[in-house]
């Protein structure tokens, strides 16, 4: 390797490196998610890490078109990107006992 | 109680509660009129969610309100040619022997219904936790069709899968059963979800239901019968028409009115408020849909 290209090499990996998204973990146990309420901004990658303490539990946000079955003894990874700023509800989509109805949160996203 | 006649009927209709003409061909055409030809006219009634073991303070007389309302149906006269509950018939419990007891007791309370032909499907309280084995064991299959006075009625199950779909085997099952009837036979869906995506974040949908009406799509007089968002709602995709029924058990708020799907609260002044049960009435080209209270205020 020539002398010239050894030293572009690192400035190039600069220029090309992305920042690592943030990650968020949310758990879900009946019959609710923690947190409930996640604050994000708009652009920003993030992956939502899903869990569950107890049952298989769903997770359906259909206004950011995002949908996750969280199974038992799995991290659900789920990568996104909100694009435009708002209040967006979630809620578990899998019935999962008598107080399914009661497990929903929103995530909001700051422009 | 005293029961109700006809024309007592349609007089509470009009003053305290809501008649719906549903129209299965909206406009008065010769080929509507033709269509209704010879076809009997005949009513049933539609009751829903009733989770027959719920406590909680949204409704104190959680034990009293369906005996009052099987009551109520058993005023009617005449009687109607059959009743359908369109799921949720009891509340979910973890407890397997639980979900059995209740589901025995609420086969011996409906057993007390003067009107015998009764017809069944599940809602997610009865069948999500276990795919519909005890609804089964109790009440038969939970996917069904029968054909009453030139309609046919299709009960769909969205329920028995946990993330309230009905599935590719019964999909198929819905196609080969629509393939006997003919382009504007009269069709009447029952089922316990919306098919339509009514308010997906309160997962008020079904997640297949999208090729469920794209089967029915072809057919020129189809309507749809549901429960589960404890309400009335009337709806239309294309032609179709979906009618939600009120619950036996509480009343939930409109679709994204409120940040949670929490029921609403009892009124002591006004008990049963938002409880009620329908009548669908079955003339040559239209039902008629009368919503009548749990018991009288």
């Amino acid at each position: 390797m020539n002398r010239r290209l050894f030293l572009l090499l690192p400035l190039a990996g600069a220029a090309w490196a992305q920042p690592e998204p943030r990650v968020i973990a949310i758990r879900a146990k009946k019959f609710e998610y923690m947190p409930a309420e996640i604050e994000l901004k708009a652009g920003e990658p993030v992956v939502l890490e899903l869990t569950t303490e107890d049952v298989h539990m769903g997770f359906d946000a259909p206004e950011l078109g995002l949908h996750a079955d969280i199974i038992p003894g799995r991290v659900v990874r789920v990568p996104f990107t909100p694009g435009k700023p708002g209040s967006f509800e979630f809620a578990c989509d899998v019935f999962c006992g008598s107080g399914h109805e009661d497990m929903t949160g929103v995530i909001k996203v700051a422009a | 109680m005293q029961p109700v006649d006809r024309r007592q009927f349609l007089k509470i209709a009009g003053l305290g509660g809501v008649v719906f003409a549903s129209g299965l061909g909206c406009a008065s055409t010769k080929s509507d009129m033709a269509y209704g030809a010879g076809q009997d006219e005949f009513f049933f009634v539609q009751l829903s969610d009733t989770h027959w073991g719920f406590k909680g303070a949204p409704n104190p007389d959680a034990e009293g309100t369906l005996p009052k309302a099987i009551a109520a149906v058993n005023a009617l006269d005449p009687q109607p040619d059959f009743i359908v509950f369109t799921g949720d018939l009891t509340h979910t419990t973890d407890d397997p022997a639980e979900r059995r007891r209740r589901m025995a007791r609420f086969k011996e309370l409906i057993g007390g219904l003067k009107t015998q032909r009764i017809r069944l499907m599940p809602g997610e309280h009865d069948a999500s936790l276990d795919n519909g084995a005890a609804f089964k064991e109790f009440f038969g299959e939970t996917h069904y069709s029968f054909d009453h006075k030139g309609v046919h009625f299709i009960a769909l199950d969205n329920v028995s899968d946990p993330h309230g779909a009905i599935g590719d085997e019964q999909l198929a099952w819905l196609k080969s059963d629509l393939a006997t009837q003919k382009p504007d036979g009269r069709i009447v869906v029952l089922t316990h979800r919306p098919l339509f995506p009514l308010y997906p974040q309160w997962d008020w949908a079904t997640k297949d239901g999208a090729q469920a009406i794209a089967a029915l799509m072809p057919y020129q007089h189809v309507t749809v019968f549901y429960g589960h968002i404890h309400q009335e709602n009337h709806f239309k995709t294309a032609h179709i028409e979906h009618h939600s029924a009120k619950s036996l058990i509480f009343p939930l708020p409109a679709p994204g009115s409120t940040p949670k799907r929490v029921p609403l609260a009892w009124d002591p002044a006004h008990p049963y408020r938002g409880l009620g049960f329908r009548e669908v009435e079955a003339e040559s080209n239209e039902y008629k849909l009368t919503e009548l209270p749990v018991a009288k205020a």
